[in-house]
């Protein structure tokens, strides 16, 4: 087998920056050394994440703060956080389940401890389960992600375990913002409140920030977006956390319903619109690395993005899953031609895309007898593009599609801009009710809610779609297509954008787009 | 002179490990204080730990019976949303 060696393709950095017209994906804008760290993490690499499986134990069910998007009781949507009612893992038994995953996924790459509470609120816990894994499966990545309070005292301890990728979530750097987001710290022995809490808050985790970054340790900052909350001030946190080093920063959507029974839940806080995620993405895009494609994983999520496999390996099949010492070493070996197979076919799909000149010159035709030759591209405006996906291709019949991948086709070519899924937009318990009963019920309102979810996109791309859902869609204004069904998601996205530029529906104004 | 946790009790670990004296156990329904072994941090703290970090109203309660953390007073959620909601269910 013959693999290419990683690292020695011209540096992308230069050339997105050169502007060649390759549009640069995430990882292609990192430098050199940090793309060779996480190329292969599926949750810092738009490309592996669709080949590179991780997983989390949920070893860590205390907590040392209170965030007004969470409810400790139940599963918490906004962090990589079930409930602590979820199952909870010993550090043995967390080692246990972590040996028999990855033998049976041999794509596995990424070990997270992220809850359900804070990890370095359980630092007994979370290190012993950090020690013994190093030991056992010394190919595995280690990340943790963090509210940050404990970050200072224990950064030497996570360098010692050689975690070479820590998430901080930081939602403000302002201490009043901080007491709207934050009701109460525990700190030093005590329960401290509003602004003077969220302000000891927010200083740990910038001091731990700089003090990863000093020990060279990846940092990758999350940040909730909480609609006149921290909004707008979540565009000051992104310069701030990469002026100090951070090489990511994935601002996530608030998930807020009554039914969560959280503060913002409760007293109605507005969960951001897809259209104003996007926004916010967008400009802080402009700063720094943003992570679109983050799925706000669960802390026991088993497998690859957007794909849970976590109920295959609960804790009653494991001793049926467990394999001995001897399959062990064999299912680390397997990884490793695994991996270095996924990591080949990576840098051939990077190398391609910096070898493919400017996309749109030879994508617009001149049209016979015209006098203009070639339409000035620039004119052309950009269109968001949904896509029903399924294994890098548009292979997802759009009935059955959770979420969508969402694209932006340009004249500087195509640009993946974030995920949307559908569930997270329904209109609450009266139009999407608690699962397959209210589906089966009101099928009517879950495409509606879909048609919500898509607010701003021209077109859905998938494999299938049925004749009534085609009506609806056209008729909000969104071109349903499945004539590119099986192909690869960029192809297809540009295939469209051309169809739309020769029709010239790309030199008029944009129909007007229903409010999301 | 002990603290005691109640049936609202979420088993969260957080008051385990910051408890001076080793006095709460995990167990089932809910965590328990060992009435002999808990001083109510008295002379080692300002405030009882146990009760500084946990997370859930009504959860820890003193000899009298009375909340440390009353509804309402960690997450600002007024009872009475609680009880519209169906939240509130009070503790043992
Ligand atoms: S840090 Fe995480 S677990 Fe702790 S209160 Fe906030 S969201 Fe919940
Ligand atoms: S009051 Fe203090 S000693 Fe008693 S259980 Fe709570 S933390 Fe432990
Ligand atoms: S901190 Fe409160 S909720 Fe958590 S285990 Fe202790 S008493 Fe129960």
């Amino acid at each position: 087998m013959e693999l290419p060696v990683i690292g020695n393709t011209a540096s992308p950095a230069a050339c997105a920056s050169s502007g060649c017209g390759t549009p640069a994906s995430t990882e292609d804008r990192l430098s050199d050394a940090i793309r060779a760290k996480v190329q292969d993490h599926p949750c810092f690499s738009e490309d592996a994440h669709h080949y590179f499986a991780r997983m989390h134990v949920a070893v860590a069910p205390a907590c040392n703060i209170q965030c007004n998007y969470c409810n400790r009781k139940y599963d918490c949507a906004n962090e990589s956080r079930p409930g602590v009612v979820s199952e909870l893992l010993s550090p043995d038994q967390a080692i246990r389940k972590v040996l028999a995953v990855a033998a049976r996924i041999p794509q596995m790459t990424v070990l997270g401890i992220a809850g359900p509470g804070d990890p370095l609120a359980n630092p007994a816990r979370t290190f012993e389960t950090f020690r013994q894994l190093s030991a056992r499966a010394p190919d595995l990545k280690l990340c943790l992600s963090t509210n940050g309070l404990k970050l200072p005292h224990y950064v030497d301890e996570i360098a010692r375990h050689n975690i070479d990728h820590v998430t901080i979530t930081i939602n403000c750097l302002d201490p009043e913002i901080g007491a709207r987001i934050y009701p109460w710290i525990f700190w030093n022995n005590r329960r401290i409140r509003g602004a003077k809490g969220a302000r000891i808050l927010i200083e740990q985790q910038q001091q731990g920030l700089e003090m990863l970054i000093a020990r060279g340790i990846l940092v990758k900052v999350n940040s909730v977006l909480i609609p006149g909350v921290n909004d707008q001030h979540l565009k000051e946190v992104s310069r701030a956390v990469k002026a100090k080093g951070a090489f990511l920063h994935n601002v996530m959507p608030l998930i807020a319903a009554a039914e969560h029974g959280t503060y913002y839940g409760l007293s109605g806080q507005a969960s951001p619109t897809p259209a104003q995620l996007q926004e916010l993405q967008d400009a802080c895009a402009g700063d720094m690395a943003m992570m679109r494609h983050c799925r706000q994983c669960r802390a026991d999520a088993v497998g690859l993005l957007g794909e849970d496999r976590g109920s295959e390996f609960t804790m009653d099949k494991l001793d049926a899953l467990e394999l001995s010492e001897i399959d062990y070493a064999t299912a680390r070996q397997r990884r490793q031609v695994v991996h270095d197979e996924i990591i080949a076919q990576l840098a051939q799909k990077r190398a391609a895309r910096h070898a493919s000149p400017a996309l749109l010159p030879a994508l617009l035709p001149a049209p016979a007898g015209d006098d203009h030759p070639t339409l000035p591209t620039a004119s052309l405006r950009s269109v968001l593009i949904a896509v029903a996906a399924r294994n890098g291709v548009v292979g997802e019949h759009f009935g059955h599609a959770r979420e969508f991948l969402i694209y932006e086709a340009s004249p500087d070519g195509v640009r993946f801009v974030g995920h949307r899924k559908t569930e997270l937009y329904c209109s609450g318990p009266a139009s999407c009710g608690d699962g397959e009963a209210a589906v089966e019920a009101e099928p009517q309102s879950v495409l509606e809610t879909t048609i919500a979810a898509l607010a701003g996109c021209e077109v859905v791309l998938c494999s299938k779609i049925g004749f009534e859902p085609w009506g609806q869609l056209e008729a909000a204004g969104i071109m349903p297509n499945s004539e590119h069904a099986l192909e690869p998601i960029d192809a297809a996205v540009l295939a469209v954008y051309r169809e739309m530029a020769a029709s010239g529906r790309l030199a008029l104004p944009a129909p007007s787009r229903k409010a999301a | 002179m002990a603290l005691k946790i109640t049936s609202a009790c979420r088993n969260c670990w957080a008051c385990i490990d910051v408890c001076p004296q080793q006095a709460i156990v995990e167990a089932s329904p809910h965590f328990v204080i060992k009435a002999e072994q808990c001083n109510e941090c008295l002379g080692v703290h300002d405030d009882p730990q146990c009760a500084s970090i946990c997370p859930i109203e009504a959860a820890i309660v003193d000899s009298l019976g009375a909340y440390l953390n009353p509804p309402g007073s960690l997450t600002g959620i007024p009872l009475a949303r609680l009880i519209d909601f169906g939240l509130w269910h009070g503790a043992d």
